[in-house]
């Protein structure tokens, strides 16, 4: 059954239907359209449109998704898997400001595209009386159209199609539609619709995946990957053990470092090495800023063995027992520089001085907690 | 749309009386108590001359660019407001009166005019070749030669143009323009980094000349602006001058708010981010001693407040809202610039954190009366409109 959509007619240039818009807003109709093969400046006002609201939720919606993606970042920064990158603060917002805005300009942008769809378009379906007539043909190339719906008020074909000749149309028609083709309801799961999907979903799967996989491996997108020179970690055909890094050659020592010559040997330590400096204020504060930084975690902040840890690791045992007390500084010095048994060594990290300052500070804890009568004076 | 030749009626009127009104005694309070702040303590007032400087660049050097602007793109809408921002450019003419004496207290100002600091210093002695006291006032001289050489030419062929009417010498405009683009930029580069940046002469940053240039572009056209609703509600302009042209300015004002906005946060972000001790130490003493509430003050002022202000189609076309916008950028680009010039004050004279009072009125008194009365000496007696023009017919018929 075909129906009277509205009435449609043609004009041949910009001036006419500018002039054919006004006349009909100041008629009276309401629902009624003009079609332009482009956009031309001043016809809001002569249609008498109010402004658009669009922009209210264009706003809207980029302020959302980029609250929304603050959010994100601090979860991630600082919820899931809080780390300081390159000395930043946890929170590091000057580093977010770029995405917030490129969220808000994103999403304000595709968004409101996608509304305009679903809203104004009905998505998914997609039929209008317009489609497919010589009118819709005519705008969309060079001439200017405005056609007036059954639908409006003031609706009377006669003189609708008089009214309009009498602007000026070159052309009148009728445009029907067919109820039955207009009101079919195209669902989200339309077959063909979910098919589509699937096939641009697949074709982009595919694409990204041969682009990451296959493209950037070739020739030139690999030319800061395949370097004439080794690189860490790469296989080496060169050394019989296959690994390109070599060891240093044995005897080796670093800059700064001296080599330690009691290693395996506790006894060696504590009869041979003597502390070199003086338990001064200066010295005995170093060691305990290294004593809590290093050694606290497990043996405790004042050396009682109540570790931190809370048994998640061998605890610590008290630096304050008879043992340790007998012991000579170079033999708590071998400790820290080379563990004892689970208890790690500590050379790599440690300076030497500061290894000794920390010795002073273990003695200094020793005799606070066990104070003599003249220490009192 | 309508191309029909329309009969133009325009008739010369007398400029609004504020312009006097105004400009004069705030150009007398001005100069006295700009003289006596001089007397008083020479050093903050040379600084302030600086800030002073920077605003009437801004909205002098603007104008002429704006002009330029609307030659090369062969714009349309501007074409009416093409006279009021020539006559703007005018204000250029006024440089010099706010640079000599900030050239005769170079010394109080610019660390790299002291000798002794120079050759103990091998940065600032291997930027000397650049920044010395000759080449420094040569840089200055030349940029003013040739803004005001540009500014000429355009005003000549502009009000020939009233009486001849002639297609040619639009085209002969464009034409200039093209040249003048390359000396704008280079000139607005120098001023920013001459008289701001070399305040802290160990201090560079490659944006700078853009930074200063996004609040110039928007300073000029707000005085533009408020030249041209002032001048409207007198009955100077034509009466199709409508909201549809409003809208363009308004526009800009805002884009140009965004990009000043875009600009200085690139700066910051990748000093920031980079965090080295030779860049960040100029964001420092902006973040202490009270100068802390004033940098984020700034962004509120400067681009927040003029951006909401802005948003709205509607606001961008009502002439209430522009005045008040208008007025608004302005006073933040004041701000700006006290914001830029002031820390080194600081550091020059051994203060801490921001000082205001009556030396800083003064120079701002001293602009705004400077603005008032060379625009009232350029404007006066001449037409607000370039009848001439052989696009001014399309303008008038300008549609958002
Ligand atoms: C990871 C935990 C851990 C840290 C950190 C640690 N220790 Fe130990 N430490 C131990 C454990 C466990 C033992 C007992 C080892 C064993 O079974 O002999 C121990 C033993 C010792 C002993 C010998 C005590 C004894 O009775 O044999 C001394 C002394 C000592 N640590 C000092 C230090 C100092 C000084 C530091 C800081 C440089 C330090 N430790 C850091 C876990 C730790």
């Amino acid at each position: 059954m075909s129906k009277l959509y509205s009435v449609a007619a043609l004009f041949n240039t910009p001036d006419d239907i500018m002039h054919a818009a006004a006349k009909v807003a100041d008629a009276g109709y309401e629902k009624y359209d003009v079609n332009t093969p482009y956009p031309v400046h001043g016809m809001d006002g002569a249609m008498k449109l109010k402004s658009s609201k669009m922009g209210y939720y264009t706003i809207a919606i980029g302020l959302t998704c980029m609250s929304l993606m603050l959010f994100f970042m601090y979860w991630v920064y600082n919820i899931d898997y809080p780390q300081v990158i390159g000395g930043k603060p946890l929170f590091p917002l000057p580093a977010f400001v770029p995405i917030m805005f490129e969220i808000t300009v994103l999403t304000g942008a595709v968004l409101t595209v996608a509304v305009m769809l679903i809203f104004y378009f009905k998505f998914p379906n997609n039929a209008h009386p317009l489609h497919d007539s010589g009118y819709m043909k005519a705008v969309s190339s060079d001439k200017f159209g405005i056609n007036i719906e059954a639908e409006d008020s003031n609706f009377d074909l006669d003189k609708v199609k008089a009214f309009l000749s009498s602007l000026g149309a070159y052309k009148v028609d009728e445009i029907y539609f067919d109820e039955e083709e207009a009101n079919t309801k195209h669902k989200i799961l339309d077959t063909k619709f979910v098919f589509g999907m699937f096939l641009i979903a697949g074709f982009t799967s595919l694409s990204v995946y041969l682009h990451m996989n296959k493209v950037l491996y070739m020739p030139p997108f690999d030319w800061m990957l395949v370097q004439h020179k080794v690189t860490s970690q790469d296989k080496s055909d060169f050394f019989n053990n296959g690994i390109s890094s070599r060891e240093p050659v044995k005897g080796t020592v670093a800059r700064g470092f001296m080599p330690y010559l009691f290693t395996d040997d506790p006894e060696g330590a504590a009869e041979n090495l003597v502390n070199p400096y003086v338990a001064d204020e200066e010295n005995i504060a170093l060691g305990k800023r290294k004593y809590l930084t290093y050694c606290s975690p497990c043996h405790g902040d004042l050396g009682k063995g109540d570790s931190r840890l809370k048994g998640q690791f061998p605890n610590g045992p008290t630096v304050h027992s008879d043992k340790v007390k007998s012991w000579t500084d170079g033999h708590i010095y071998h400790v820290i520089s080379e563990g004892q048994n689970v208890m790690p060594g500590y050379k790599k990290t440690v300076t030497r001085k500061e290894r000794w300052a920390i010795v002073n500070y273990v003695r200094t804890l020793q005799r606070a907690l066990d104070a003599k009568e003249e220490d009192m004076q | 749309m309508s191309n029909h030749e329309k009969k133009i009626e325009y008739t010369k009127k007398e400029l609004p009386k504020g312009f006097l009104k105004y400009g004069l005694p705030l150009l007398l309070i001005g100069i006295i108590s700009v003289v006596l702040a001089y007397q008083f303590d020479p050093m903050r007032a040379s600084f302030n001359n600086i800030i002073a400087l920077l605003v009437v660049v801004s909205v002098g050097m603007g104008a002429i660019f704006l002009v330029a602007l609307e030659h090369i793109a062969g714009a349309v809408w501007s074409v009416p407001f093409r006279r009021i921002a020539e006559h703007q450019g005018f204000i250029f003419l006024a440089t010099p009166l706010l640079a000599i004496p900030i050239i005769f207290n170079m010394h109080d100002i610019f660390e790299w005019t002291h000798n002794s600091v120079v050759l103990n210093d091998p940065i600032l002695y291997q930027k000397s070749p650049y920044l010395n006291t000759e080449f420094f006032i040569a840089r200055s001289v030349g940029v003013f030669v040739l803004m005001t050489f540009f500014l000429f030419v355009y005003l000549r062929n502009s009000t020939k143009q009233d009486t001849t009417h002639s297609q040619k010498t639009t085209k002969i405009n464009a034409l200039i323009s093209a040249p003048f683009m390359v000396f704008f930029a280079i000139g607005i580069t120098l001023i920013a980094i001459d008289y701001a940046m070399s305040l802290e002469p160990h201090w560079f940053s490659t944006i700078f000349g853009v930074y200063y240039f996004a609040g110039t572009f928007a300073t000029a056209m707000a005085v533009l602006t408020l030249i041209t609703l002032s001048l409207k509600s007198n009955g100077n302009l034509l009466k199709e001058i409508n909201r549809n042209h409003y809208y363009s300015m308004g526009g800009l004002m805002f884009a140009f708010t965004a990009f000043w906005m875009y600009m200085a946060f690139s700066q910051y972000m990748l000093i920031w981010y980079a965090n080295i001790p030779e860049e960040t130490f100029w964001f420092l003493p902006r973040m202490e001693n009270g100068w802390e509430y004033l940098s984020i003050a700034l962004i509120l002022i400067k681009f927040i407040i003029p951006f909401g202000l802005l948003l709205n189609r509607n606001s961008k076309m009502n002439p209430s809202r522009l005045k008040l916008a208008s007025f608004w950028i302005i006073g933040a680009h004041i701000y700006d610039m006290y914001w830029l010039v002031m820390p080194s004050y600081n550091r020059m004279s051994g203060t801490e954190g921001p000082v205001f009072g009556w030396i800083e009125l003064s120079f701002i008194a001293l602009s705004a009366g400077i603005i008032l009365v060379f625009y009232y000496l350029a404007a006066r007696n001449k037409n607000h409109i370039p009848i001439g023009d052989p696009k001014l017919n399309r303008a008038l018929d300008f549609h958002i």
